[in-house]
Parts: C-alpha cells; sequence; structure tokens
C-alpha cells in the first residue's frame, strides 16, 4: 500500500492531529510544573513524579484501572463480536432492528442510571462489590460499542464468499476462522481499543459498583476536584500516555515486520473478488 | 485466528502480570491483616502523612474509598454491600442518614478530647447533643472578588450582586440549596424556608440576577476564578482558601447580613465493622495536634479550637475563614427538608438555569 | 448440528442482553412509574410531557447533539479518507484513539486553561495583534470541544469501512471517466455509508445526555437532558423522574437507530 494521500489531505490532517494533541500536551507540560495547579506555569521541576511514585495507593489504582480496562475489553471484545455475528444472521428485519435497539441501550443510557441500576442489581444477587463487580459492568458497558465497530465490516463482506466456502465443503468454524474472522478483523481490533477507552474513561458506573478498597484511577479523579486536583495527577497521565505512546509503536514496528505485508495481501485478495 | 490467540494469550500474561504488582502494592502499605479501618471520604480531603502515623501509633491501616457528592455517598451505602466504617457527610446529610436509620450512635464513653471542639459547632439542630456526628471541617458561603477590577471592601452585601456594575461578572456554585439560600437571605428570609410563596419569590429575584451570570459551574470555578475568567463568585470558604492559594488578588467575604453555615462530619454508618479502630481513629482526629496538621494541609476551618491555637499566626489572624463571633452568630444552617421540598428548590433552580 | 453450534455461539451475547440490558430497562421502566413517595403513579409522564422545562430540554438536546454530530462528520470524513490512503495508516489511526485514554476530566481543565481570560489561545491571539476573546461558556466552545471529545468516535468506524473498498472499484470509476468528486461523491461515499451511520449512532445517542461538558465548558448555559437526569439521580434523589427521562432517551434511541437503518440494502448479495 503505497502513500496516495494528496498534499492538502497531509496539510489538513495534520492540523487535526495538532488540535487532537493540544490539550495533551498541554496538561503534561503542567507535570512538570513547580505550582500547584493547572493555571500559571511557575518553572520546570519533577516534584510531582516525586510524590506520584512515593504514593503507592495511587500505583495501586494505576495498575488496577489497566487491569480492569485490558481484561474487561478482551471480554467484551469476544463477547460483541458473537453478538455481532448474531445480529448478522438474523434472518428476519425486525429481529434485527430489535437486537440493535436492544444492544445500544447501555450506550444511550445515561451513566448514573446505568450504574444505579447495576448497583441494584449486584446487590440484589448478593454479589460483593468490588473488582469482580467493576469487571462485569465494564464488560457490560463495553460491548455494544464493540458490536457496532464490528457490524459494518460484516454485513459488507459479500456473502457469496461464504456460500462458495460451504458448498466446498467447509464447516462453519473453518467458515468462521478462516473466512469471516480475517475479514472483520480491523473492526474487531477497533472494538477492543474503543473497549479500552470506554473501561478508562468511566466514571459513574465504576463508583456505583465499586467498594472494599478497589477504586479505579476516574473515580479517584473526580472524587478529588472537589479539594482540586494535584498535578500528581496529570504526571500519571503523562508517563501512561507516554506509556501507551511507546507501546503503539513497538506493537506497530512487530506487526509490520513480521506478519505485515503477507498478511495484509490476503485480505486484499479476498476484497478485490 | 492464530494472530488472535497470541494477542489473547499476551493480554492475559500482561492482566497477570498487573495483578501480581497491584497485589504487592496493597500489601507494601500493610492493607491485608485484620487490623483496618474503611474510611468513606472525599477525594484527597485527609492529609495521607496522619494516615501513616495513625497507623505507626494504633496498627490500623486506614482502606481509604473516595466518592464525589454526599448523594452519591448516600446511594451506595443505604445500598449496602460495603463496609465503610467512618464517612463525612455534610450537616444536612447526617439529618437525612439519621432519619433513615443510616447512622450507628456515638459511644460516648469511648470517645476522648471532646471538649477541644469549639461550643459554636456543637449541638447544632441537624444533630442535637452530637449523638451521631463530630464536626470534622466548617466553613461558609461567601463572595469571592478579584481585587483587579473590585474595589477590596466595596462588596459587602448579597443585594450588591444584582447591580448593573457586574453585568455578565458573576459565577454562580452549582447548588441549588446555596443558590437559592443567598436570594433567601437576601431579601430576609430563612435559607430553610418551606413557605412556596417565598420560594417563587427568591427565584423570580434569581432571574433578575441572570444578566449578571457569567456561568454556573462546580468545582471547576477554583480554576477559572484562579485564572481570573470572571471578578465574581459565589462560593463556598473552602473553595475560596483553595483558589486565594492560587491567586492572590482573590478575597472572600462572608455578607454582613448572614449567610449559611456548612459542616462537614464524621459519623458511624450502619455498614460499619471495625469499632475499635473507629474509635481510636475518631480520638486520634480530635486531638489537638493532628486535627491542626490537618486543618494546614486541607485549608478548610477546624472546629477544634484547642487545634485552632496551634495554627500559624498568619491562619489564625484570617478573617474571611474564621470570622468573629458575631458573624458566626448570624449564620444559618441547612436542615434536611422533605423530598417534596428539596424537590420544590430544585425545579426552581432548574427553572433559573433554564431562564439565563 | 448447525443450528446446535450457532444456538451455544450466541449463548454469551443473549445471556448479556438478558442480565445487563433487560433486567436494568425492566427497572428503569418500573421506576418511572413512581413518585417520591414511592407510589405508583403516572405523573412523571404527565409532567416531562406537559412542562415547557422538560419540552425545552428535549429541544435543546437534539438541537445540540445535532451540531455536535455535524461537527464530528465534517471533521471526521475528510480526515478518515486521508489517513485510509497513508502509507502506514494502521498506526496512524491508533495515533486517533490514543487521545481518548487521557481522562475526560483532566481533558475539560486543560481546556479550560487553553481557552480562558488569559490563556494559551488568547495569549496567542495577543502576540498576532488580535483583540481579546471570550470563548469559554460560549455555544460555540461547548459545541468544539464536545466535538472534540467526539471525533475519534466518528473517525473510527468511517475509516473501518473506508479501508473495505476494493481499490478495484475506485480504478474502475476512474476508467469510465468520473472525476475525483465524482467517485468520491458517487462511489466512495455511498460505500462507506454503513460505518457513517454507526459513527452517528455512537456519538449522537450519548450526546443527547452530555452533562459534564454542558456545565464545565458551557457554564450551564445550556441545560441538557444530561443534567436533568443527573440531579434527578443525585441530588433530589427523584429517581421516578430520572427514570422517565431515561426512558424518554431510550425511545428516541429506538427512533435514531429505525432511522439510521432503513436504507439497509444488500447491495452485492
Amino acid at each position: 500500500m503505497e502513500d496516495k494521500a494528496s498534499r492538502t489531505g497531509k496539510i489538513y490532517i495534520t492540523i487535526v492531529f495538532l488540535l487532537l494533541y493540544i490539550p495533551i500536551v498541554y496538561l503534561i507540560l503542567y507535570s512538570f510544573s513547580k505550582g500547584t495547579t493547572m493555571t500559571n506555569f511557575q518553572g520546570f521541576s519533577l516534584k510531582h513524579y516525586g510524590e506520584l511514585f512515593a504514593d503507592k495507593r495511587m500505583l495501586a489504582i494505576f495498575l488496577n484501572t489497566i487491569l480492569i480496562a485490558l481484561l474487561s475489553s478482551v471480554c467484551s471484545t469476544i463477547i460483541g463480536t458473537m453478538g455481532a455475528l448474531a445480529v448478522h444472521n438474523a434472518k428476519r428485519r425486525h429481529e434485527r432492528e430489535t437486537l440493535l435497539s436492544l444492544n445500544s441501550i447501555l450506550l444511550v443510557s445515561p451513566d448514573v442510571i446505568i450504574g444505579a441500576s447495576f448497583l441494584i442489581f449486584f446487590t440484589a444477587l448478593k454479589l460483593p462489590l468490588g473488582f469482580w463487580s467493576v469487571l462485569l459492568s465494564h464488560i457490560a458497558f463495553e460491548i455494544p460499542i464493540v458490536l457496532l465497530l464490528v457490524l459494518p465490516r460484516l454485513d459488507e463482506m459479500s456473502p457469496s464468499m461464504t456460500n462458495a466456502a460451504m458448498d466446498l465443503g467447509a464447516s462453519p468454524s473453518q467458515i468462521l476462522s478462516k473466512i469471516v474472522l480475517p475479514y472483520i478483523q480491523p473492526g474487531i481490533i477497533a472494538g477492543f481499543f474503543m473497549a479500552i477507552t470506554y473501561s478508562l474513561d468511566d466514571f459513574a458506573v465504576t463508583f456505583f459498583v465499586t467498594g472494599n478498597g478497589f477504586t479505579t484511577l476516574s473515580v479517584e479523579i473526580y472524587s478529588r476536584a472537589r479539594q482540586g486536583i494535584s498535578l500528581e495527577i496529570n504526571a500519571l497521565a503523562g508517563i501512561m500516555f507516554i506509556f501507551s505512546l511507546i507501546l503503539v509503536g513497538v506493537y506497530y514496528l512487530i506487526e509490520t515486520h513480521n506478519t505485515g505485508n503477507g498478511a495484509k495481501k490476503s485480505i486484499v485478495e479476498v476484497t478485490d473478488r | 485466528m492464530k494472530k488472535f490467540l497470541a494477542a489473547f494469550i499476551a493480554i492475559l500474561a500482561l492482566c497477570g502480570g498487573l495483578a501480581y504488582g497491584s497485589n504487592q502494592l496493597t500489601k507494601s502499605t500493610g492493607d491485608t491483616g485484620n487490623k483496618v479501618l474503611n474510611l468513606y471520604n472525599w477525594g484527597d480531603y485527609i492529609d495521607p502523612a496522619l494516615l501513616t502515623k495513625f497507623q505507626k501509633e494504633t496498627g490500623y491501616h486506614v482502606n481509604v474509598e473516595t466518592f464525589d457528592s454526599n448523594e452519591a455517598m448516600y446511594t451506595k451505602i443505604k445500598q449496602g454491600g460495603t463496609s465503610y466504617d467512618l464517612t463525612v457527610p455534610s450537616e444536612y446529610m447526617v439529618e437525612k442518614m439519621k432519619t433513615d436509620h443510616m447512622l450507628i450512635p456515638l459511644d460516648k464513653s469511648r470517645l476522648t478530647g471532646m471538649n477541644n471542639y469549639g461550643s459554636s459547632f456543637m449541638n447544632k439542630s441537624f444533630d442535637r447533643g452530637n449523638k451521631y456526628s463530630i464536626p470534622y471541617f466548617w466553613g461558609t458561603l461567601g463572595i469571592i472578588y478579584n481585587d483587579q477590577s473590585i474595589k477590596p471592601g466595596s462588596l459587602e452585601h448579597w443585594n450588591q450582586l444584582w447591580s448593573t456594575k457586574y453585568r455578565n461578572d458573576i459565577m454562580l456554585i452549582d447548588s441549588a440549596r446555596d443558590i437559592m439560600g443567598f436570594s433567601l437571605i437576601s431579601m430576609g428570609k430563612s435559607v430553610n424556608t418551606t413557605n412556596s410563596a417565598e420560594l417563587i419569590k427568591a427565584k423570580d429575584k434569581l432571574n433578575q440576577l441572570s444578566p449578571n451570570v457569567k456561568a454556573v459551574v462546580a468545582d471547576e470555578i477554583k480554576m477559572y476564578m484562579a485564572e481570573g475568567e470572571a471578578p465574581v463568585a459565589v462560593d463556598w470558604s473552602g473553595e475560596a482558601s483553595e483558589m486565594m492559594s492560587q491567586n492572590s488578588h482573590l478575597h472572600y467575604v462572608v455578607p454582613t447580613e448572614g449567610s449559611n453555615m456548612w459542616f462537614d462530619n464524621l459519623v458511624i454508618p450502619k455498614t460499619a465493622k471495625h469499632f475499635k479502630a473507629i474509635y481510636a481513629f475518631l480520638n486520634f482526629m480530635s486531638k489537638p495536634e493532628n486535627a491542626a496538621q490537618n486543618a494546614e494541609y486541607i485549608g478548610y476551618s477546624t472546629p477544634n479550637t484547642t487545634a485552632y491555637k496551634l495554627l500559624p499566626k498568619n491562619i489564625r489572624d484570617d478573617k474571611q475563614f474564621y470570622p468573629d463571633q458575631k458573624v458566626i452568630d448570624r449564620l444559618q444552617v441547612y436542615s434536611n427538608l422533605s423530598p417534596q421540598k428539596v424537590q420544590e428548590y430544585n425545579d426552581l433552580y432548574l427553572e433559573f438555569k433554564m431562564h439565563h | 448440528m448447525k443450528k446446535n453450534f450457532r444456538g451455544l455461539f450466541f449463548t454469551p451475547y443473549v445471556l448479556w442482553l438478558a442480565m445487563f440490558v433487560i433486567a436494568p430497562v425492566a427497572l428503569i421502566f418500573y421506576y418511572s412509574f413512581f413518585d417520591i413517595h414511592h407510589n405508583f403513579t403516572l405523573a412523571n409522564y404527565q409532567e416531562f410531557f406537559t412542562s415547557g422545562t422538560y419540552l425545552t430540554m428535549t429541544a435543546n438536546s437534539v438541537l445540540y447533539a445535532f451540531l455536535i454530530t455535524l461537527f464530528a462528520i465534517l471533521i471526521s470524513y475528510p480526515m478518515a479518507l486521508v489517513i485510509s490512503k497513508l502509507k502506514h495508516r494502521d498506526l496512524w489511526i491508533l495515533l486517533v484513539i490514543l487521545p481518548t485514554w487521557i481522562n475526560l476530566l483532566l481533558k475539560a481543565y486543560a481546556f479550560i486553561g487553553l481557552l480562558s481570560h488569559d490563556g494559551l489561545v488568547n495569549e496567542l491571539f495577543q502576540f498576532f495583534g488580535l483583540p481579546i476573546q471570550h470563548m469559554l461558556f460560549t455555544d460555540a466552545s461547548f459545541i468544539l470541544v464536545a466535538a472534540y471529545i467526539q471525533i475519534p468516535f466518528m473517525i473510527l468506524p468511517i475509516y473501518n469501512s473506508l479501508t473495505d473498498i476494493s481499490n478495484s472499484y475506485i480504478r474502475a470509476s476512474r476508467d469510465l471517466g468520473a472525476t475525483k468528486w465524482q467517485t468520491l461523491t458517487k462511489v466512495i461515499i455511498p460505500m462507506t455509508l454503513p460505518g457513517i451511520k454507526s459513527g452517528i449512532q455512537i456519538v449522537f445517542i450519548p450526546s443527547l445526555s452530555l452533562f459534564m461538558l454542558s456545565r464545565l465548558i458551557g457554564g450551564n448555559k445550556v441545560i441538557t437532558l444530561g443534567t436533568a437526569v443527573e440531579e434527578h439521580f443525585l441530588t433530589t434523589m427523584n429517581w421516578g423522574m430520572g427514570s422517565t427521562i431515561g426512558v424518554v432517551l431510550i425511545i428516541s434511541m429506538v427512533i435514531v437507530m429505525l432511522l439510521t437503518n432503513t436504507k439497509r440494502k444488500r447491495r452485492r448479495a
């Protein structure tokens, strides 16, 4: 795949990327400020990083947050993809519409409502609040977004492909693993990343369903708002951001080096029917 | 498929590592034995050094969980499934939790150092005889102004806010009771009125304030005022101290005709389990040196008058946060209203917000 | 055999639907019929549909959600189009997602610092000799910041469907003498409609119930349904009225879904 973007196109995305990253650069910049707030930069200092690394509670919260994000995203990606297949295979139109509407209810309901109803649900089941209740809730509200990102790929897939495979005697599981999954792979990956986004960003639902000392970063940040959010949090966000940037870079290098071209070609060929 | 499997295993392995890491970290903070205390607090509302000191002195490890509003905390405790030993509601919420049987009375025989608390801060209407609560911090509602555009001393009354001088200049804290409250006070009425006609009048008066209102915001008001986004704000003293530490041009004033006096209080919710730890902690926090240290860290006013005497002179002499008895006598405390009245206050307040 | 396989396969999803969607929705419907004294009543619905307050709020929410979605599409579509043509497009799309991993509240605070009266943007303006602008608490800043938050959610599905278009279609269209513009409007955009639709669903629907940004950046000058829900659940504890608004949101969501799903063609069937 060679570069085919026009010059104006490149200028355009450079501007949008700049806009996307300005607030983030801004808040990372302030993590190096001598002052205590995100107003008036007061000279370079690393003290907020010092505070952060001395704060074991905050570090534990940070690890928990990442743990919940990754674990819930994996589970919701699997279940969401299955759901997308279910919706895609729905025979009648109203069946599909019903499934889709049900699917999106969690996307539209304000977080407080979801949080409060999950809380009632968990306490009714006598499920102790803490890690597991938070994990289950995160999986629950991430599934719809995965489905919405996988489904368009599935719908774009030509039925003739699966029909041909079936005619050639492929079993349903072979069709799934050899044809369908590779085809919808970009949707699945997008779904996974968006699931992480939802998990990291959620405050209200986590707040209601957590307990027994388990906290995530979002809950901690929001409940610090009354006293003013310290720049220690900026430092943490900065580290997290740089870390994910490196991770993305490494992931990409491995991807292009190893399998890159081979795997991509095959997708392209399938598409070029 | 193979690629998916490999990614799946890699992520699970990473999760294992994270779980191990977080477990080690929690262990290293001493949070494993039975000697624990579960404190449900506002975020960053206690000096962490005090928690370490408390553990050293008594051996109890304090687990802190945080909330961001009284009502959210109430819902969590009411629903159960948690085991909080102590929490920190504001005064009207103490009354509400008391009425809803969600609090355990204090065993006075196990408390020490109660005589450190000033008489102006005890035996208040929301908890007569302090059967359930010990004051943690207190403060007022007032006006913050920036001396770059407003002459110091020239803004001292609620009614002045309606002046055409302050067109689009005022920021309000997003709180129904407080905003309706200062409108009521400016008309000489009680902040706890249940008279609908008075409430409607208060709302109509607020509607007239609309042209002066720049925005109605919550915690972020601190950042806005420190940034000089608006010259005037109506906010709580705690928030005011926070913004004044960031911008020396800001001043806080409690209007002479009266205002609200708020309290955050330590209470034992019905979910409590570790009573030895609870009383050890309450007595620890009542000690003047600890209360003073906490007050210096948080920047709010302490009700512990013995601790007050230990504070640095510049804090002690600050009339903005430790006003004269004369001013304190004119302050009104919110009482818990019936759900309909709360709804009425909020509906009117919402109408005011939509009006502007 | 095939049937069995399918049944087993869909179990987790159906289980999820039952436990985390049907049950909470049933709960919300149930609550919406009770007043603060736990009496059964239809008064909540009556209040919603007769009081000017809630109807204005609904109109506001729809209007702002529409504008936010519109801006998000206008910015995102060209963005996705250009990225899909880049050499390392997968890397670039990951870079679009990364900013969403930073906490929303922190980003909003950063925006306050950037847009405020003495903020960075105004300092830049001054540097270029422009007058200082009051940018916060305006509709424009609220819509722009909300669109900023939503853009990655819009780019992703569009990008997804763009990478799916085979080059042969575009080549064919060129060979047949179509201009670039014609190729875009007659071939590319129609083929990416499913992506645009899911983008709209992901952006428009949650935008109806924004409350954080409307307060933080908009200064509560715009009151949306989200603000009211927040207030009913957390301040007045009138869960009945809050749930009623939730029900209205769910119903309007179903309408949006039906509208964006109607013209589903099996083009290549």
